[in-house]
């Protein structure tokens, strides 16, 4: 007969005692992310230095706060292939509005503009996707293959496809600001974890998140309108990009719609597996999500430090995704 | 010399966590016996068998099979090693063809390459001994439950196996399919293919089961030849309780105190839905508890279906309470107060990752939720209400409700609808899995919900439920309400000849 794996949905369940065994397996991400680090102690050289620390917030916070939205996204049961191209959109459309004649006469309400239009894109962008997806019931890999050309595409046209530079240390706040000497978007990250992780287990929606995506059928039958919910989930994952987008392009002080987000989508979900998500929808581990962003960029980080090549680097990413699968697989009974 | 059994299990223990399902469970099959394996919800049932065939590591324990010690790591390699189960929830493929969820493992070859058409002739063969002509190229899920439980049982039954595991077979299955059933297990038997048969229709153990085995609490309570023992004493052993004490009761919590009132709440004219819908009316009044009986293909989910909103129809006309009109989503459907609770309890009914607590407030939670945040403590103070009203065996309420036993997850499922607080519940074979004593208990509740007010409307196989829990039963036959018989033409032997007769005649 044809069974299909118990894969373990919630983290944890009835179980009281663990072993160790039970430990490693349920909260092997973060094992991995101490190895990774015990490792770089050793073989990398400056590692534990303030900057290093410092560098590799600033860096993985964008993955993370992508991820967030790809986990809800994967949650549902879908995924999201757009997320880098919404990234270069929004990206490029702060600044085009700072940047304008208009910018430069008011640049107080055109700062605030700015964010405004780049999240507004991002929103736009998501639900677009989740429209797609209910309107002509698309495969979401489908559907939001659309945007992943479609909006780099848009970004490119507003930039005449040039690395468009500025100066404006307001915006740039976004991207090398410290509150406290952290990096401003590492908070925003973990805020945004913390807000959504509440969203999924205290509100309506976040039931109604893992049921359309545990059951779409049965969800439907419960009065759930699964409709609304993709919707939803995929303007919050839009949304997050937009925001991700904004701090790559204030990181630079230059938006280029060229290389913003490239390859963030597969950065994006391979966080979210490693975080313990299921393709397969029903589950949302935001934190989880974190712990994977931070998994991923030490990685690259680790590859990069030590002369690795970037193509060998994809490689490795490749792998960690298969590893976190196969293990996701076998962490039942 | 005795034959060596074909199956013996010793000592076997097994717990989920903390939570012991198997304390010291035994069992032993002689070949080309059927032997029945009995027991309340979560008694350990399937869990027995989930270890036979490898779904499941024991923690202890000896399975031997032929004499030989056996430790299979799935159902697959047990399947190779001679044993074939059939799951108590149907566990196919659903996208994929008929044929390919029959011969799936077993693919007909040549050339390396899957020979489809041999492989369809295949499947038509297998499927002929159960009668059922179908076409085998339609994805499994344009058939309904039943003929996808023939299917699962057809194709276990098509593996060359020393013994066929059968886990609550007829849950889905009318008279007559049971009757088909019967005859293949009695086929299996005399061909030296042991049997193992869970049930909770104790009746059926009588007609097929050479012996039976009861077990309560995850233990063995006793093995009998079903020739020395009554229905009466196996329903003691199984839940622990003196056999006169539960003689007094009927044969159901039904008792029918009262009637219902005149104000119509559901009336249903003419519904059609183009395929095997095609003339159903039916009229429900406040209070009352109305049957709908028919055979396999009947159209009776597909006529709840519409009235739900969860399909549409082509034709016809429906009035609920002041809504004049047919829903078009679920969800309207809830808002204007009915509840349907489905047959397929795995595809339509539980979310598997999510916990008993939150599967059972699902369907509440607009009202529930107070500005989209859910009260913490109302939610869990209700959710206990119900685990404790409806008895339901679980380790606590935020344990996921896949981890549930069959019967247990069916008495959540209905829980949610109940905690709706409906005008109307629509039931579709709501005691399918469940076992006598618990039973029982939630036709009492739902007998006690309609005394109060609420109307209800139930599909079910069972002619005893149908007879003694509703106050009028309509016949519906190739989607066309034929009969509605109510007082003193509500029996047992009209309801038989109302369904089945006919449709000999129209079967001319
Ligand atoms: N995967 C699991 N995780 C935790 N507990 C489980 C799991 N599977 C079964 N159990 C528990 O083990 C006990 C026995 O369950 P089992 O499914 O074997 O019962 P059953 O006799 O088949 O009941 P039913 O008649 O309802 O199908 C139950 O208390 C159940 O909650
Ligand atoms: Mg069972």
């Amino acid at each position: 007969m044809t069974m299909t794996k118990a894969t373990d949905m919630t983290g944890s369940s009835a179980s009281g005692k663990m072993n160790f065994g039970q430990l490693a397996r349920d909260n092997g991400t973060f094992l991995a992310l101490i190895a990774l680090i015990l490792i770089n102690m050793i073989i990398t050289p400056n590692f534990l230095q303030v900057q290093t620390l410092y560098v590799n917030l600033t860096q993985v916070a964008t993955i993370a706060i992508v991820a967030i939205g790809m986990t809800l996204v994967i949650a549902s049961a879908g995924i999201d292939l757009s997320v880098g191209a919404v990234m270069a959109l929004s990206g490029a459309l702060a600044p085009f509005v700072f940047l304008s004649e208009f910018g430069m006469a008011s640049p107080g309400l055109a700062l605030v503009l700015s964010i405004a239009v780049a999240l507004l894109a991002g929103l736009l962008c998501g639900m677009f996707n989740g429209w797609l997806i209910n309107q002509f019931a698309i495969q979401p890999i489908v559907a939001t293959l659309v945007l992943f050309i479609a909006a780099r595409g848009l970004a490119q046209v507003l930039t005449n496809g040039n690395l468009q530079v500025f100066d404006n240390p307001a915006f740039e706040f976004i991207g090398s600001g410290r509150v406290l000497g952290i990096p401003f978007q590492a908070l925003m990250a973990v805020a945004f974890a913390l807000i959504l992780s509440w969203v999924v287990r205290r509100t309506a929606y976040g039931r109604y998140l893992l049921a359309v995506g545990g059951n779409a059928k049965a969800a439907r039958l419960s009065g759930i309108s699964v409709n609304r919910v993709r919707l939803a989930t995929y303007a919050i994952c839009g949304v997050l990009a937009g925001f991700a987008g904004m701090v790559v392009s204030a990181i630079n002080s230059a938006s280029d719609a060229n290389q913003t987000g490239q390859l963030m989508e597969l950065d994006a979900i391979a966080a979210a597996v490693v975080g313990g998500s299921n393709l397969m929808g029903g589950k949302a581990p935001i934190i989880g999500a974190l712990i994977g962003a931070a998994i991923i960029q030490l990685v690259k980080y680790t590859l990069l430090a030590n002369g690795v090549h970037d193509a060998v680097a994809l490689i490795a990413k490749a792998v960690i995704i298969i590893l976190a699968v196969y293990f996701q697989f076998n962490r039942s009974e | 010399m005795v034959d060596t059994p074909v199956l013996k299990m010793t000592a076997i223990r097994k717990s989920f966590g903390d939570v012991p399902a198997l304390t010291d469970a035994a069992l032993t099959i002689r070949p080309g016996e059927v032997h029945a394996l009995i027991g309340q919800n979560g008694a350990g049932k399937s869990t027995m068998i989930k270890i036979l065939n490898g779904a499941y590591r024991k923690d202890a324990g000896e399975i031997e099979l032929d004499g030989q010690p056996v430790r299979f790591s799935s159902p697959h390699e047990a399947q190779l090693g001679g044993i074939s189960t059939i799951f108590q929830e149907v566990n196919l493929v659903h996208y994929r063809s008929v044929t390919e969820n029959i011969v799936l493992g077993q693919e007909p070859k040549k050339f390396g390459m899957i020979d489809w058409p041999k492989a369809h002739r295949r499947a038509e063969e297998v499927l002929q001994r159960f009668g059922l002509n179908l076409d085998v190229r339609q994805p499994l899920h344009h058939c309904n439950i039943a003929v996808q439980q023939l299917i699962a049982i057809a194709r276990a039954v098509s593996f060359d196996a020393r013994l066929v595991i059968m886990d609550e077979p007829t849950s889905s299955l009318d008279s007559q399919e049971k009757q088909v059933l019967f005859r293949v297990i009695r086929d299996l038997s005399a061909q030296g293919v042991a049997v193992m048969y869970v049930s909770h229709h104790l009746e059926e153990l009588f007609e097929v089961c050479d012996r039976v085995t009861v077990m309560r609490n995850g233990g063995m309570i006793a093995t009998h030849e079903m020739s020395d023992v009554t229905k009466l004493g196996l329903v003691s052993e199984m839940i622990g309780r003196d056999a006169n004490q539960i003689a007094e009761s009927g044969a159901t919590g039904f008792g029918k105190t009262h009637a219902g009132s005149k104000t119509v709440v559901l009336e249903l004219q003419n519904l059609s839905n183009g395929t095997n819908v095609k003339d159903a009316s039916l009229i429900v009044h406040q209070g009352e508890v109305v049957g709908l009986a028919g055979l396999l293909g009947a159209g009776r989910t597909e006529t709840v279906a519409m009235i739900f909103g969860a399909d549409h129809p082509a034709g016809g006309n429906m009035a609920f309470k002041e809504h004049r009109s047919f829903f078009r989503e679920p969800a309207e459907a809830i808002n204007a107060g009915i509840g349907y609770c489905t047959e397929d309890r795995k595809a339509e009914g539980i979310i598997p990752g999510l916990s008993i607590r939150e599967n059972l407030t699902l369907a509440m939670n607009p009202r529930l939720a107070k500005r989209g945040v859910i009260p913490r403590m109302a939610e869990r103070e209700m959710v206990a209400d119900f685990i404790d009203k409806l008895s339901v065996k679980c380790a606590g309420m935020d344990q996921p409700i896949r981890e549930l036993s069959g019967g247990n997850q069916q008495k959540v499922l209905l829980a949610r609808w109940m905690a709706t607080q409906p005008d109307l519940l629509i039931l579709d074979e709501p005691t399918r899995g469940i076992d006598v004593g618990a039973k029982r208990e939630i036709q009492t509740l739902i007998e006690g919900l309609s005394a109060a007010g609420l109307s209800v409307l139930m599909i079910s196989s069972e002619f005893e439920e149908l007879v003694e829990g509703a106050n009028r039963v309509v016949v519906l036959q190739e989607g066309k309400t034929i009969a509605t018989l109510t007082g003193g033409d509500l029996n047992e032997d009209s309801l038989l000849a109302a369904v089945a007769g006919e449709a000999e005649g129209a079967a001319l």
